[in-house]
């Protein structure tokens, strides 16, 4: 195996340098004195405390967290179960099912968004409820249950189809066997479907923009309607909090990946 | 009693992704319960927007494959130990809020931004770097990236290492090698590349909007204004998706024709 050149090196970290430099541009003024973001004046964390008073941001990180919750566990839920018949489907039936399943990863966001927004507009005028949180539930239900079901599917494929019948042989009723050997055989990919979701969820912009009132208000949202406008500070020092979070959490998760390699290795 | 239980998911799926696609179709070509092809044959007026969409999607597209290909080859022939940490850094930026990372490059392009003050060191500028097509292809390039790397850089790692070394036992150096052997063996995942960049590029409306200012529409500005914007008509808007969605379909039949069955959907 070869070394890393250094002309790799080089171009990996012009790379890099293109990725991170936006982000640490937003970083260093999150720390500006004033609402300049091409003069530094000063270093101060006077941002970070307006932020934590800003009730307008603290509302809609709390909407965006309400609706992601709510929205992957439904989605995993509905998924899961969708999963299991699925996969007990005839080859024709299941052809069809997954490709519906692909349409809203294919289709374009804003058309997914445009397309849901033009069905509760006309439920709402005809059922009396308005754009909020359960239409914003919803539309987040719809573009991640595809993922939870792509998620699931290739553990069953990886499943040996015998232990189901095996474990109802030794006596397990069938809601048994379901419970203590397929589902954790799947649990993997149930989870990885629960992350992927909550993170879709979370990060959204094109769906929620569509299909939100103006009771509803997630963060990308918020976001979005400040960059608009003037724009402050604070969106900067919420970045960086973002961000060292979600350095945190990779980083975390990344260990702990490692460690379960090591342990599997062992056990090997 | 198994089949039972995907019951709510299939109901769920035709009442929300399968009717709402039949309405988008229905205001296309219904206007006030009457068929009419007046909507669909107006799109052709934003003709210049469709073709300036898909020329600076295609651009954008060229450009992520040209950054990210030596990327993912750079990080194949890594120490297996370090590829998925490296793998993890490339991708770090990606899990900030996209908006975030499109106006971080507002500040930097602006007429007193970073980049204009760094010209002005050298006594040249201020240049007019916001509000450009270049700045849209730029965002689109940023935020669309990694979508380039990741499935080239997953069919990449699963080449076998025997089949290199056997080029190299024959004779191949390493600009041959990849060239011969990772090149064509890599498609599958650069067909979905293309698929994951140009799809998103071509129906952004953030990214022109912030970055192209007011003068580089792009199809998705163009919905947009029919839904929520300032030219409330459904029925165009549902026209223009329509059409998008077309060409979507198509780019994705086209590079389908590629790849059979074991491209990485993520």
């Amino acid at each position: 195996m070869k070394k890393t050149s250094v002309l790799s090196k080089i171009y990996l970290l012009l790379v890099m340098l293109f990725l991170y430099v936006p982000i640490f541009v937003l970083i260093v003024f999150s720390f500006n004195t004033t609402k300049s973001h091409s003069h530094m004046s000063g270093f101060t964390f006077d941002w970070y405390v307006k932020l934590f008073h800003n009730e307008l941001i603290l509302s809609s990180l709390l909407n965006t967290i309400i609706v992601a919750v709510a929205a992957s566990i439904c989605a995993t839920i509905l998924g899961t179960a969708a999963a299991v018949g699925i996969n007990s489907m005839k080859k024709l039936p299941k052809a069809i099912t997954l490709n519906v399943n692909n349409i809203p990863i294919i289709n374009p966001e804003i058309v997914t968004g445009v397309s849901m927004m033009l069905l509760f507009v006309f439920f709402a005028a005809r059922m009396n409820f308005e754009f909020g949180f359960g239409t914003l539930i919803i539309a987040h239900i719809t573009f991640n249950v595809p993922y939870v079901i792509l998620n699931i599917m290739p553990k069953f494929r990886q499943m040996n189809p015998n232990i189901y019948e095996a474990a109802q042989d030794l006596g397990c009723s069938p809601a048994q066997a379901f419970f203590k050997v397929v589902l954790p055989e799947i649990m993997p990919g149930i989870l990885s479907g629960l992350m992927m979701s909550f993170t879709f969820s979370l990060d959204d912009f094109v769906v929620s923009y569509f299909t939100n009132g103006s009771r509803a208000q997630t963060l990308p949202i918020t976001i979005y309607s400040m960059t608009r406008r003037k724009i402050s500070p604070e969106i900067n020092a919420l970045s960086t909090i973002i961000f060292i979070i979600v350095i945190l959490v990779l980083v975390t998760k990344n260990i702990y990946e490692r460690k379960t390699a090591v342990k599997k290795g062992v056990k090997l | 009693m198994k089949k039972l239980i995907s019951a709510p998911y299939l109901v769920w799926m035709a009442v929300f992704v399968v009717v709402p696609l039949i309405m988008v179709a229905y205001f296309a070509f219904f206007a006030n319960g009457h068929f009419t092809l007046d909507y669909v044959a107006n799109v052709s007026q934003y003709a210049n927007i469709f073709i300036r969409s898909i020329w600076l999607a295609a651009i954008a597209t060229v450009i992520c494959l040209i950054i990210s290909y030596p990327v993912a080859v750079i990080l194949t022939e890594a120490d297996a130990n370090y590829q998925g940490t490296l793998l993890m850094i490339v991708m770090l930026p990606m899990w900030m809020n996209f908006l975030l990372r499109t106006y971080a490059w507002m500040t930097i392009l602006g007429n007193n931004g970073i980049l204009n003050q760094l010209f002005g060191l050298f006594g040249l500028g201020p240049f007019k770097l916001l509000n450009t097509r270049g700045a849209v292809v730029l965002g689109m390039v940023y935020n669309y990236l990694p979508f380039m790397l990741l499935p080239i850089y997953n069919v990449m790692a699963k080449i076998d290492r025997s089949v290199l070394e056997a080029a190299q036992d024959l004779g191949c150096n390493r600009g041959r090698v990849i060239a011969k052997v990772v090149f064509p063996l890599s498609l599958p995942g650069v067909m979905s590349g293309i698929t994951m960049v140009f799809v998103p590029a071509i129906s952004t409306f953030i990214i022109s909007r912030m970055l192209g200012g007011g003068g580089n529409l792009l199809i998705g500005d163009l919905i947009e204004m029919q839904f929520l914007g300032n030219s409330y008509n459904p029925n165009l808007g549902a026209a223009i998706s329509l059409v998008l969605m077309i060409i979507v379909l198509l780019i994705m039949t086209l590079m389908n024709q590629f790849d059979a069955d074991d491209r990485p959907l993520i």
